[in-house]
């Protein structure tokens, strides 16, 4: 079946009250599409089930009829800051699909020449792009994209913010790995402890997870010394701690998340290498000593020899490679969901 | 010249402390009568003898032409986001009559001819025009402006707006000039060496956002160094300089102010609607409050604060600690607007919504007198800033003063729609936001410049 651009966006129903009552003066008049994903909030245990139950048959499905899901769909990749893992999984995910992609990025696009968020989501628009992989180093910036273009808009990061998807492919990581049913419920990961170690001042991830995760009955560890893990911290959702003693978090938890030093973000903080180390490294002996059990997790890209050492993020405990390969499965799930909202509702 | 009956309306004026019904004559651009005798009509004999436009005040408030003493005009060199003529045709639809322009223009208005340029009448305002020059040759923070010639040039004050005077010596050397010249300081107080990257308030919800805040700390420090400087200058010059405070947003440089008014300082400082009615939550996304998530038109600096901070600033409006209140005024294209939160250009405007959220929040929630509220837009500022002094004759009626005054519905509630607006802009937080006191008519100098 041909289905022209312009039919196929009318026959977009947006739900009536989205938005209603919000302002429409604010930045700008138009609403963001049903099939966007901008932030974990914004998604229900309900639709977050259905996204995995998705991602499952997805991966089962056989290629040929897994290629005619999105076939000859349009998918833009903008991409403001840097990233292996999650555009080459949202590329992969969507020619999976069967679906068209194409890639701007800052650096060989007219965003070098200043052209703003707007301008560019509105080009990408009018040249047939159904949905947008937006990553950013501004926070909020695929609320910007999102009601410009009217597009379904996935954030694929956005600053210091969030990265829903991340979020989604470390639950899906964690259900497999501890056998839990991905029919989710406020139950789901009762008496699941998972402590997030590390740089989660500027973690969009340690902010997704700890969005997400008490949502589903996860008790939520924030570990790190007070310049990278403030008290605000807390505020990220009721519930979640904070411990500042690395082993004593560690050694209460089913699942360890640990996270890379944002260097680039940093703005002047000076961390001593040698002091972070010592005190909240996870590496082989202390693992074995504190949590011999723990499932070990990176959302990459991992800083070797800093934050984690090579035994253990190449050893049994470790379920890194498997985040990356859940990635793909529930990328395709988001894109599957974006473009075709009729059968995923 | 034309002559204007104001009949029958009711007659507020915080600088005499009348509050009456009656009606007001203005014959030549000033009040030539005024009958407070509590009947209307006193002075239609008069009227019909001078064939004057007669303006039916039956239920309305008439009260002076309100003064704002922080409004970015945007000219010279800004005219995509406001001029002269389309910011001061604002403030006659907010009731106000009387605006102080802000110098950060492009130049930035730090020179007699550029004093002379925003104040012209070619410029075509629709209200009063006055002006604060830069303090520091083009806001550097580097080098004074001429405050002698710019005094005589009609200077109200002196204020890099928009950025502190950081250094020490630079902020003594301003105060002391000033003092010389009887005129204040007026002081943007963020110590920018804590703001560096930051876009809203540091707290809970910035951290939420993944948003740099710009700590309280950064509002208080400059405002408590300066209050010191105050000290040393009155104990090492004999001098007595007047630091006034602009928009104040944290209950902690509220105490600083409060503190040194006791110790007899010559301190003023001002509260901006908007941080008396919204709060950080806001750039989450509040229904309550109107907003989207990361939105910009709640974006302005000093950032709203958390909701303490937000009550600290009504408490201190209510204990009579805050002077006056001035909108900040802060007019930005929406193409300026519509981008990423930390992208965009902090400000909102304010003029025509000024009045209308005051009313509601200080008179309608928390009890101010219709007479106190006022006060903090009229006499306060000629007062606290000697403007009749100056030779401005603004913010109260009286016989012989010139004719600005606003005539209002003290009791309708109304929604903003800042679709009408008569700004260049439309970056308003107070869209469909609740107003209480809707503007009839504005007049400056006798002309009516705002019928609504």
């Amino acid at each position: 079946m041909i289905v022209s651009y312009t039919n196929r966006r009318a026959g977009l129903a947006l739900p009536a009250n989205i938005g209603r009552s919000m302002s429409p003066t604010a930045a700008n008049p138009h609403v963001s599409h049903p099939g966007s994903l901008l932030s974990i909030h914004d998604i229900s245990l309900e639709q977050i089930s259905s996204l995995l139950a998705l991602a499952n048959d997805l991966e089962a499905m056989p290629h040929r009829e897994r290629m005619g899901r999105l076939d000859g769909r349009k998918v833009a990749l903008l991409f403001y800051e840097s990233s292996t893992r999650t555009r080459t999984s949202f590329e992969l995910a969507a020619k999976s699909l069967g679906a068209m992609t194409t890639l701007v990025s800052d650096k060989s696009s007219s965003i070098e020449k200043g052209e703003s968020l707007h301008d560019t989501g509105v080009t990408l628009r009018a040249l047939g792009a159904e949905a947008i992989i937006l990553r950013s180093n501004y926070s909020g910036a695929p609320e910007v994209l999102a009601r410009c273009t009217g597009l379904p808009v996935l954030n694929a990061g956005d600053g210091m913010h969030e990265h829903p998807s991340q979020a989604l492919l470390d639950l899906r990581t964690m259900l497999k790995r501890l056998g839990l049913s991905e029919s989710l419920t406020a139950n789901t990961l009762n008496g699941v402890t998972v402590a997030i170690t590390g740089d989660v001042r500027h973690s969009r991830v340690a902010r997704s997870n700890a969005m997400l995760l008490p949502r589903l009955g996860a008790r939520v560890i924030l570990c790190g010394p007070p310049e990278l893990c403030p008290v605000e911290a807390l505020s990220v959702t009721p519930g979640v701690e904070i411990e500042r003693d690395f082993e004593k978090a560690l050694s209460q938890a089913t699942v360890a998340m640990m996270l890379r030093i944002q260097r680039e973000r940093l703005a002047g903080l000076d961390i001593d290498t040698g002091e972070y180390i010592a005190g909240y490294q996870l590496n082989a002996e202390r693992l074995a000593r504190t949590a011999p059990k723990v499932l070990v997790m990176h959302p990459g890209p991992m800083v070797r020899g800093l934050e984690i050492d090579s035994a253990v993020a190449d050893g049994p405990q470790s379920a890194i490679e498997e985040q990356v390969t859940h990635g793909l499965a529930i990328r395709m799930a988001l894109l599957d969901r974006a473009l075709r909202p009729e059968t995923n509702a | 010249m034309s002559t204007i009956l104001l009949r029958g309306g009711c007659i507020v004026d915080p600088a005499s402390g009348v509050n009456e019904c009656g009606d007001v004559f203005i014959k030549g651009g000033v009040v030539t009568q005024v009958n407070y005798s509590g009947r209307a009509g006193e002075l239609d004999t008069l009227a019909k003898d001078t064939d004057a436009k007669v303006i039916d005040c039956t239920g309305l408030t008439i009260a002076p032409g309100l003064i704002d003493m922080h409004v970015h005009l945007r000219e010279p060199g800004q005219t995509h986001k406001e001029t002269i003529a389309t910011g001061t045709s604002a403030a006659a639809a907010g009731g106000v009559t009387t605006v102080v322009a802000m110098p950060n223009t492009v130049p930035v208005t730090d020179t007699v001819d550029w004093l002379r340029f925003v104040q012209s009448p070619e410029r075509g305002a629709s209200a009063r025009v006055l002006a604060m020059p830069a303090a520091t040759v083009g806001s550097m923070g580097g080098e004074l402006t001429d405050y002698a010639a710019l005094a005589a040039a009609g200077a109200v004050g002196f204020t890099d707006d928009g950025k502190p005077v950081l250094a020490d010596s630079m902020m003594e050397h301003a105060l002391i000039a000033a003092a010389r010249l009887g005129l204040p300081i007026s002081q943007h107080a963020e110590d920018t060496r804590m703001t560096v990257g930051a876009s809203m308030n540091f707290g809970p919800v910035a951290f939420r956002l993944g948003l740099r805040g710009m700590p309280i700390e950064a509002e208080s420090s400059i405002v408590d160094r300066d209050i010191a400087l105050l000290e040393k200058i009155e104990r090492e010059h004999k001098l007595k300089p007047h630091l006034h405070v602009q928009h104040v947003s944290t209950a902690k440089a509220l105490g600083s102010i409060r503190a040194a008014k006791q110790r007899g300082l010559h301190v003023t400082c001002e509260v901006a609607p908007h941080h008396i009615a919204f709060t950080d939550e806001a750039i989450a996304g509040d229904e309550a409050q109107r907003s989207r998530r990361y939105d910009t038109h709640f974006k302005m600096n000093p950032p709203l604060r958390a909701a303490s901070d937000r009550d600290a600033c009504i408490a201190a409006i209510l204990d009579g600690t805050v002077d006056v209140i001035a909108t900040d005024h802060a007019p930005h294209a929406e193409h300026e607007k519509n981008v990423e939160f930390e992208r965009a250009p902090n400000g909102i405007t304010g003029l025509e919504t000024a009045l209308g959220a005051s009313l509601r929040i200080l008179h309608g929630e928390h009890g101010m007198s219709l007479m106190k509220v006022l006060a903090l837009f009229t006499s306060a500022p000629a007062q606290k800033f000697r403007l009749r002094e100056l030779g401005h004759d603004v913010g109260r009626i009286a016989v012989g003063s010139p004719a600005d005054l606003v005539v209002f519905n003290a009791a309708t509630e109304w929604s903003y729609d800042v679709t009408t607006t008569r700004s260049k802009s439309k970056n308003t937080p107070f869209q469909g936001a609740p107003m209480l006191g809707r503007i009839a008519v504005t007049l400056v100098d006798g002309v009516v410049r705002f019928t609504a």
